[in-house]
């Protein structure tokens, strides 16, 4: 069978997600992989690595990628055939992945953590905070079109030859086009959230903006990287690049210290893959308790400024 | 501007959600409440009525209930809503969602349509991108910064390293993500007079929509649940515990 993997370039090579989703693919057969960006023969090199046998390479240029890779997407999969079209969880696979199944009239199966192809093609994903599984089998013809959740799968080069490289046409989407005319790159201070080993994530308890600042000091002391809830990125004390949860970033740490945090599900989704939970939070009740490896029920006001000035002594 | 804006009503996310043992549906009891990710669409919506004396409508699919949750929306200031419920449309996917909202906002005619990137309780994040395809206009997803001129709307879209200026002709759609603007808190005013503003009810036959129905659930399992760790009271010295784990850990 063909599975097609979508694969986005970010910073001029394929995303991180489209390599992982490559671990899952290479599995049932031969893969396709339609390519949205610059492209160059680095990017072929590194999805022939990890198992791409045939890319397609749309080049947008300035026009918003999303109409015109999902009108192209889909005159390639009526061609060419394929069983099953991978997506991963970043903003452009999202817009792709729903403009082509609309345009296929075709069901898109969200939130997998595995696929299984044995039978047909069935979905697993985690729903209500990831304490219930379902499994979705895809009835509809295929193509069957999945989106996945972030680190579902581990990306591994296997040493794959370079794959056969195709450049398709933008195609005219009409009305649908719209430009990006300007391309901002905003500098993160300290690790990147998704591959930091240490993660230290405020919530609503910690009261203020200004709260926030104590966990910002002790992300940088553990040369981590700092997070937070859906409650205090709607509240705008952190920009939503950094909220972790089913909305925002999947992490899975060494260390997760959760402070003020008390565990709606919309966070633990996103969270509870990280090795060692840390919790404070004056809730002797709050569910984040129930996956935290070492729960403290105290006051986050007393708590880390204590933990950072232990930390500052050992330094 | 004609702007149609996307909302739902979804059980108080404060509660917890049980599913029907048999369709493993959730359970939607008669009082639900409006997904609190709506008001930010709700609010950019009101936002460029204002500017351009324009109205605002409301689109919603789903179990009428007491229309607690429609009703909180019209008093935050949306002139009019359209409800889709349909014992039919119980269980639907999100492609199904996707062509009864379009078809209902089609049937009304619009400028804008604004939604937000994904509900609270279902949370596929891709109704609005279908809805754009079915619609053939423009989908401005992630975004911030809305600015409308001259039949353009430019937004901000955010991207895995920073954010990218979009721009687009009108008709459009908007997906918007939480936070991108302080919603307004209805007034004493805004809530009566939600009280007689029109709710018109529609069925996915008066739009001719049939229900797509391309995936099954086989079976729903819970998950085994991670083993909960200590939990201690902090008596002063329950730092001192997070300093040993993390040595544990070797990340100190």
């Amino acid at each position: 069978m063909t599975a097609w993997v979508f694969a986005e370039e970010i910073e001029g090579s394929p995303s991180e997600g489209s390599l992982e989703l490559l671990s899952k693919a290479r599995s049932h057969g031969d893969v396709t992989v339609f390519y949205v960006g610059d492209g160059s023969d680095a990017s072929w090199t590194t999805l022939g690595n990890h198992g791409a046998t045939k890319v397609y390479h749309l080049d947008p240029g300035d026009s918003l990628p999303s109409a015109p890779a999902a009108a192209s997407l889909a005159d390639l999969l009526e061609s060419d055939g394929g069983e099953v079209v991978l997506f991963g969880a970043g903003n452009t696979d999202r817009d792709v992945a729903g403009r082509l199944a609309a345009r296929l009239g075709k069901p898109l199966v969200a939130g997998a953590i595995d696929i299984d192809a044995t039978d047909g093609i069935s979905v697993t994903s985690e729903i209500l905070g990831g304490t219930k599984a379902v499994a979705t089998a895809i009835t509809a013809a295929s193509p069957a079109l999945v989106a996945t959740r972030p680190k579902a799968f581990a990306a591994e080069a296997v040493g794959g030859s370079a794959p056969e490289v195709v450049s398709v046409p933008v195609p005219d989407v009409g009305r649908s086009g719209a430009v990006i005319v300007e391309r901002h790159v905003e500098a993160s201070v300290g690790p990147d959230l998704e591959a930091a080993a240490v993660v230290v994530s405020g919530g609503r308890g910690l009261g203020s903006a200004e709260g926030f600042e104590m966990v910002d000091e002790l992300a940088r002391l553990l040369e981590g990287a700092v997070g937070g809830t859906r409650a205090v990125v709607d509240a705008g004390w952190v920009p939503y690049s950094y909220q972790v949860g089913q909305t925002g970033k999947t992490v899975k740490p060494n260390v997760y210290i959760a402070c003020a945090i008390s565990g709606a599900m919309q966070h633990v989704v996103g969270m509870k893959g990280s090795s060692t939970i840390i919790a404070i939070n004056k809730d002797p009740d709050a569910p984040i308790f129930a996956i935290a490896d070492l729960g403290i029920v105290g006051d986050v006001h007393t708590v880390v400024p204590q933990l950072i000035g232990a930390l500052k002594e050992r330094a | 501007m004609n702007i149609a804006v996307c909302v739902k009503q979804i059980p108080d996310p404060a509660a917890l959600y049980e599913l029907d043992s048999e369709n493993h549906w959730v359970i939607r009891p008669n009082d639900q409440v409006l997904d609190d990710t709506d008001r930010f669409g709700i609010e950019i919506g009101l936002q460029l009525a204002e500017e351009s004396e324009g109205t605002v409508t409301l689109f919603s699919m789903g179990p009428s209930g007491s229309l607690q949750g429609i009703r909180q929306a019209l008093a935050m200031g949306a002139d009019k809503a359209v409800l889709i419920d349909d014992e039919i449309l119980k269980g639907s996917d999100a492609l199904t969602t996707a062509q009864i909202l379009s078809a209902a906002i089609a049937k009304e005619g619009f400028d804008l349509v604004v939604a937000g990137m994904e509900s609270t309780d279902g949370y596929t994040g891709t109704v609005p991108q279908m809805m754009s395809e079915i619609l053939d206009v423009p989908c401005l997803s992630f975004a911030r910064n809305v600015e409308v001129e001259d039949g353009n709307v430019t937004i901000e879209r955010q991207t895995a390293s920073g954010y990218e200026v979009v721009s687009a002709k009108l008709p459009a759609l908007l997906a918007v993500t939480a936070g991108v603007v302080e919603p307004r808190y209805p007034t004493f005013k805004g809530i009566m007079q939600a009280k007689s503003k029109p709710v018109d009810t529609l069925t996915a036959s008066d739009l001719g929509v049939e229900p797509h129905i391309g995936q099954t659930i086989s079976s729903v399992t819970d998950v085994e649940a991670r083993a909960s760790g200590t939990v201690i009271e902090d008596e002063g010295e329950a730092y001192l515990k997070i300093v040993e784990t993390l040595e544990q850990a070797k990340v100190i």
